[in-house]
């Protein structure tokens, strides 16, 4: 019994799927059975991928000791720039590489400027926040470019039954992802740096390599995430995604991820997004004043922060057989 | 004796215009704990970060077992079996036991360039008979380091030292911060080097510490080797002198 509390203890993404549970319910109540219909319940999980793609890229680097706030911007930019390969002919294929490849670039100057001068990586990507920011909007050139209607946007958007295709690439990429942190030896790097840098640099693991994949590995997915978005609602606006940043990193903090680094789970991460997709939903249809959405959300990342290190606490005390 | 274990010879580093390390020639044999003492500044922990490859000298050269080496990187000083162990960091505290004894060098089921999935089954078998060699008792190789006290930890890095095979322990002030109790238990585990044939260099500010556990002890100040003489031979008052 102790055994087990302290694994849940030990497990704060647990909390996050408990409090998940109990708010469903709740918002089951307060919405007079709308929140869990068949409509509703769809366009939750359209939004989903979406934040949850961001929330795991930020998770990632987070465990790994870095920061990226500069994922919003990112999240605009990289449908930007597929958009206008494709109005200027190429074919949807390469230009959703290079939508990606503008990502993975952003990251990997995001990595470069915080390792090569040592500053931390929350005012290098706040500064990339801006930039990208800005460069999305020019090059659009003020209107936004038309998508081309015969390119297959629907590999993300087609509907399989209950399910949109997009549900099953984030599925993927999720698997994908906690199989890299917690069955290979790169998962091992990953939280080795994070967790006590001195420690795994004296032990061979490369630092710098780890946390520059890192931050590249979160712009794309954040770059990815945004063109999923603009291939659902067919028109890539400038200003989409902003505010996503903070969602990422609350969702990720609200799923357990350390603010030190070296600890986080991709699982917590989907929660933790999940969880804010749900706030905002279950607000609105319980006739909430949609501003409380905020204050919310605000209320759920200080929660989580002082659970999660009682949490830690109390797990610490309790010594099993030693 | 044949050629010592490890040697340094003329070696000189430079710190942003201190010159930390003057013409410092050091060695030490096969099988023996050298005990390395000095105030703070005195050169002790650039001597060390050379010969652990954290640093490279700017002047002089590294010989292991009679072989000029150039060791750039920590990687390549573990490859030629020198591992350290420093005060408080050389542990993850938050992995497990299991994870942190095979950070960097964790044993793969299958493998591309380097990355691959990593055979846990047998990192968490090995690290229980790791820890089981240096007579540390742990419940599980699931525990998170960050859990264990101060001197189970150093312990933990010393099985892992043990568990790679290495030829020579570096331990940099591995009792600083911790109680008396825990301080007994890491020099058992020093004085336990012996028996296993290990070679080890010991840094410490605590002269009591080095006399307890080594060989031969070795005093640096102001960046050069001011004393080096057989532990038999000589005592703490003697040494102290020189500091």
């Amino acid at each position: 019994m102790r055994r087990l509390f302290k694994i849940y203890l030990d497990k704060p993404e647990l909390a996050g799927v408990v409090l998940l549970i109990a708010l469903t319910i709740v918002f089951e109540f307060t919405s007079k059975g709308v929140f869990l219909s068949y409509e509703n319940m769809r366009g939750v999980r359209g939004l989903l991928p979406e934040m949850g793609l961001v929330a795991m890229g930020v998770t990632i680097l987070m465990i790994a000791g870095e920061f990226d706030i500069s994922v919003g911007s990112v999240f605009a930019m990289a449908p930007m720039v597929m958009a206008i390969a494709l109005v200027a002919g190429i074919s949807f294929a390469f230009a959703v590489l290079f939508g990606l490849a503008a990502a993975a670039g952003v990251g990997i100057v995001n990595g470069i400027v915080t390792l090569r001068f040592a500053i931390p990586s929350f005012i290098t990507t706040l500064g990339m926040l801006f930039v990208a920011r800005s460069i999305t909007v020019v090059i659009s050139g003020g209107f936004p470019p038309v998508l081309p209607l015969d390119i297959p946007a629907y590999v993300f958007t087609h509907f399989v039954g209950l399910i949109r295709l997009s549900m099953f690439w984030f599925a993927g990429i999720a698997v994908a992802l906690a199989a890299l942190l917690s069955l290979t030896n790169f998962g091992n790097w990953i939280k080795a740096t994070g967790g006590q840098i001195d420690a795994a640099a004296a032990l061979g693991v490369p630092t710098g390599a780890v946390k520059m994949i890192c931050f590249a590995l979160c712009a794309v997915l954040a770059g990815f995430a945004g063109i999923i978005q603009v291939l659902r609602l067919g028109s890539p606006l400038p200003s989409l995604g902003e505010g996503l940043e903070l969602q990422a990193v609350a969702a990720a903090v609200i799923g357990g991820t350390s603010l030190y680094g070296g600890v986080g789970t991709v699982l917590g991460a989907i929660v933790g997004a999940l969880l804010i997709r749900v706030i905002d939903n279950g607000l609105v249809l319980s006739h909430v004043d949609a501003n409380w959405f905020k204050f919310a959300i605000g209320a759920l990342l200080i929660l989580a922060v002082v659970g999660n290190s009682w949490l830690r606490r109390t797990s610490r005390r309790i010594k099993l057989e030693t | 004796m044949g050629a010592p274990l490890i040697e340094g010879r003329g070696l000189h580093k430079w710190y942003s215009g201190v010159h930390a390390l003057k013409n410092v020639d050091f060695r030490v044999d096969k099988g023996e704990v050298v005990g390395l003492v000095g105030d703070n500044g005195a050169g002790k922990t650039t001597l060390i970060k050379i010969l652990s490859g954290v640093h490279p000298p700017d002047g002089g050269d590294v010989y292991v077992e009679g072989q000029r080496v150039d060791i750039r990187t920590p990687k390549e000083a573990m490859r030629l079996g020198i591992e350290t162990i420093y005060q408080t960091n050389s542990m993850v505290p938050t992995m497990s036991i299991a994870r942190n004894l095979f950070i960097g060098r964790e044993p793969l089921t299958a493998s591309l360039l380097g990355f691959g999935f990593m055979d846990q089954a047998r990192m968490r078998r090995e690290s229980v008979n790791a820890i089981a060699d240096v007579d540390l008792h742990l419940r599980s190789p699931d525990a998170l380091v960050g859990e264990l006290s101060g001197g189970q930890r150093q312990g933990v890095a010393i099985a892992r030292a043990m568990h790679f095979k290495s030829k020579l322990l570096i331990l940099d002030e591995p009792t600083n911060h911790l109680s008396v109790k825990e301080t007994n238990k890491v020099i058992g585990f020093i004085k336990a080097l012996k028996s296993q044939a290990v070679t080890g260099i010991f840094i410490s500010h605590n002269m009591y510490h080095v006399f307890q556990s080594c060989d031969r002890v070795v005093a640096m100040a102001r960046g050069e080797i001011v004393y080096d003489r057989p532990i038999g031979e000589t005592s703490i008052e003697e040494v102290q002198e020189f500091l």
